[in-house]
């Protein structure tokens, strides 16, 4: 079949045909977007704690009396909860991974030198390591005689006097790439500390758009701030029971607190990302939208057209042309149209991202966003002429007799 | 005339129903999603302190050591050391001015056998009440004595006066926070600007009112604990009261534009002094935001909704193209009848008007329809967790707007096809009939 009466017949409807394709780029350009942003929020949103967080319950308690040791404090709070039917073990620290609590450290390798990086430091009591699920894939966990007090009255002087850290795998290759950390002195206070081990995986409080997600400082303090969170670790179906009865215990111990944000993990992790969830379903409703709209007209403007051309399509069937080759007809229209389309979408796909980095300091659109999208695209074009192009096959040759 | 052109349009649509409902389902949609955040924008981006906030500014130094890392940000976060908000404070070259940190301690109820509970609000200076206009339902806020005398008074705000005192008045009774007792010294009267510009301006800076205010030197001899970004650079301990820790918000007020830029002046010699005494090593720049300013400067609406913005925005305009599409469609479909009207007399302007009315028809279906989506779309933002959430109402001139906008849209969108349509000719059409 020759295609130069189709590509005739097209320059005949140059306004339609021209509103057509614009649809098509814009819609093709916005999906390619959408689609880059959702697929870059759910990796984010999949990323994983490094804490073993099927298993974790946490419950913060602010001491009122500020007179009481809070390090003595603490610790009869962590026997009682121990005391708990199926809780593994217990640990207090002072911030958790999507916590949103975040203390950074500049992290120099001299004393008041420049500093390289900055990670968060985690403190917590010596079975913080066991009950977070961290995994330590080289060195070892702190010593008994490692620990100090954080020593938060004044000002979290700890940091200058600690003498050991355990540092992220991905710290760690920031630091000494393709180097043996374990051993390695940094400086995140005053004084020296000495890397002991290197754990896998640990996210830090808040994540941001920046490679620095994962760079954390574990240290040997213990945290002795008025408010700290205690976390358990037990079988995933205990957690809810587990987490009732730590109030209970609390409060039973020492009512003259206040205990605030009693959840499992899991729900700590939702909470953290409920905007991302929200701005992913609302993203796809307006993919989904897009696509459809650009569907109903393209199905629209196809049952015009032959509604227009039936006795055409008649006299065509008299002289000898097949339904399949109607069919053909519509179809391949079609996709010259969308194809046009596609290709000005590719170009405004990009251009579109380029603004998007510039205004809102997104990523890069991944190219394989603009194949899909444009295939996603052009099957739906087809798909969408299919039913007018059905019906124009449909005309009987005797058409062409009447009018 | 104008009269019957809607008559025909309405039966002109009735004849192709299918296409006349898409046309005005894709309005609909198109006109909703962008009222939606439209509507979202225009509530969040409104004026905090109608009235006061033309005077209002936020001076912003730069302490930072010269920089020495890349990933470090170019510009200073705003917040000011605890030196130099002091400093500021005793020099009072503003018409008023405070300094202030947003703070979080445990509250003593009254009633014996309750457990303590949280409560978050703001640890500021004397000028704070009188600078914002802040309402009293009781009492005062505390005189610039009290701030150096580091006095134990607090001005709690209604909710908070209520959960504790009940109806009763809360003027001079006693209330613990953390471990220690202050008296109640005034009462604000439902107080709560949208955003709370005042306080770093971070995620949740659109929600919660202040439940209660004290001095800021008060809460830094009582070590109380802040809310908030505290930044430090160097080495020397991370003290609040060091001068190279970050934490403190300032506001002035500058009741003229000359004072404004003789307090700009004075934040440049200030700087400069500074530096003859070896701090604040960046080259000096000072810089004054008005209110409006700096809400935009910090983003107070978050980046996530100015994106659905543009997002809605792009969807509306697709959605245009589309009707266009439609229009022409249906336009052209009837060339035989234009075409007798135009051989029967009709002029071009005529057919063009025709069209226009049948376009407006559709256009007011299609705004009706974007009405109610975009009543349902603010009705499930308003159940989404953020602060904003609950800021997210129609209100009688964004009403108006939607329909504007929706006529506005579908005249444009009518516009090319209906030109496109009344240069039939009458006499060709007339033969091959």
């Amino acid at each position: 079949m020759s295609h130069s009466p189709l590509i005739a017949s097209l320059t005949r409807h140059k306004l339609t045909v021209g509103l057509l394709v614009m649809q098509v780029a814009l819609t093709c350009a916005i999906v390619c977007n959408v689609a880059s942003i959702i697929g870059h929020r759910l990796t984010q949103m999949r990323t994983p704690s490094g804490v073993a967080e099927n298993e974790l319950t946490l419950i913060e308690s602010v001491s009122v009396d500020e007179s009481a040791n809070p390090l003595a404090r603490h610790d009869a709070d962590l026997a009682a909860l121990r005391g708990i039917a199926g809780v593994q073990s217990v640990a207090a620290v002072d911030s958790l991974p999507l916590s949103g609590h975040n203390w950074s450290n500049g992290i120099a390798f001299e004393p008041n030198g420049p500093s390289m990086t900055s990670a968060t430091a985690y403190s917590g009591t010596p079975e913080e390591l066991r009950t977070l699920g961290l995994h330590l894939v080289a060195g070892r966990a702190f010593l008994p005689e490692e620990y100090i007090s954080l020593d938060a009255a004044h000002d979290w002087a700890g940091i200058n006097h600690v003498p050991s850290t355990i540092i992220s795998r991905a710290l760690a290759e920031k630091l000494f790439p393709g180097k043996d950390p374990l051993g390695k002195v940094i400086y995140p206070g005053d004084g020296p500390v000495r890397i002991v081990g290197v754990v896998e995986q640990m996210l830090r409080p808040t994540l941001d758009e920046s490679e620095s997600n994962g760079y954390v400082t574990l240290f040997s303090m213990l945290p002795d701030t008025a408010s700290i969170t205690y976390v358990m670790r037990s079988a995933t179906q205990d957690r809810e029971r587990i987490l009732q009865q730590a109030r209970r215990v609390l409060t039973a111990l020492d009512s003259n607190r206040v205990l605030r944000n009693p959840q499992t993990f899991t729900h700590l992790r939702d909470d953290y990302f409920r905007r991302d969830r929200t701005m992913i379903s609302l993203l796809l409703c307006a993919a989904f939208a897009l696509l459809l709209i650009t569907a109903a007209g393209i199905a629209g403007l196809a049952s015009f057209w032959v509604q227009q051309r039936r006795r055409s399509i008649g006299i065509r069937r008299a002289v000898g042309a097949t339904r399949r080759d109607i069919l053909r007809y519509f179809h391949t229209e079609n996709f010259v149209i969308v194809g046009a389309g596609v290709v000005f979408g590719v170009a405004l796909a990009y251009g579109l991202n380029m603004l998007l980095m510039q205004r809102y300091a997104l990523e890069r659109l991944p190219w394989f966003y603009v194949p899909a999208g444009a295939l996603v695209l052009c099957l739906i074009g087809q798909a969408a002429v299919l039913g007018p192009a059905l019906r124009a096959s449909g005309v009987a040759p005797v058409v062409a007799t009447r009018g | 005339m104008l009269g019957y052109y809607a008559a025909t349009a309405i039966g002109s649509l009735r004849r192709s129903k299918a296409l006349a409902i898409l046309m005005v389902l894709v309005i609909g949609l198109g006109i909703g999603a962008s009222m939606t955040m439209i509507t979202i924008f225009h509530v969040l981006s409104g004026d905090p302190l109608p009235g006061r906030s033309g005077q209002l500014y936020a001076p912003v130094i730069d302490p930072r050591p010269l920089a020495r890392d890349r990933s470090e940000s170019p510009e200073p976060d705003g917040n000011f050391t605890w030196p130099d908000a002091m400093n500021l404070l005793r020099a009072k070259r503003a018409d008023r001015q405070a300094a202030m940190a947003g703070g979080a301690v445990p509250v003593r109820p009254t009633q014996r056998g309750e457990l303590p509970f949280y409560e978050t609000g703001r640890y500021v200076t004397t000028d704070f009440f009188a600078m914002f206009q802040v309402p009293f339902a009781a009492g005062s806020g505390w005189r610039s004595e009290d701030d150096e005398a580091r006095a134990r008074v607090v001005v709690l705000g209604s909710e908070l006066s209520h959960r504790l005192f009940g109806n009763a008045s809360a003027i001079g009774r006693s209330v613990r926070l953390k471990n220690t007792d202050f008296r109640v010294i005034g009462v604000v009267d439902h107080w709560n600007p949208q955003p709370q510009f005042y306080a770093q301006i971070n995620g949740r800076v659109f929600g919660k009112a202040d439940q209660f205010f004290l001095p800021l030197q008060t809460a830094q001899e009582l070590n109380l604990d802040f809310n908030g970004r505290f930044s430090c650079w160097d080495s020397g301990g991370d003290a609040r009261t060091s001068d190279h820790c970050v934490w403190l918000q300032f506001w002035t007020q500058l009741d003229s534009a000359a004072k404004a830029s003789a307090y700009r002046d004075y934040l440049r010699s200030y700087w400069r002094e500074q530096q003859a005494h070896g701090r604040m090593p960046r080259p000096a720049n000072p810089q004054l935001y008005g209110l409006m300013d700096w809400l935009a400067h910090e983003h107070a609406i978050p980046d996530d909704l100015r994106l659905q913005l543009s997002l809605s925005l792009g969807f509306l305009v697709v959605c245009m193209l589309n009707v266009v599409g439609l229009l022409l469609a249906t336009f052209l479909r009837r060339s035989n009848e234009i075409s007798v009207r135009r051989a029967l007399g009709a002029r071009r302007w005529d057919i063009f008007l025709q069209l226009g009315v049948e376009s407006c028809v559709i256009g007011f279906a299609g705004g009706v329809l974007g009405l109610l989506i975009a009543c349902l779309g603010l009705w499930s933002v308003r159940q989404r967790p953020d602060g904003y959430a609950q800021l997210a109402q129609m209100d009688l001139s964004m009403l108006f707007a939607t329909f504007l906008l929706a006529l506005v849209a579908s005249v444009i969108a009518g516009l090319l096809p209906a030109w496109r349509a009344c240069r039939i000719p009458p006499a060709l059409q007339l033969k091959t009939q």
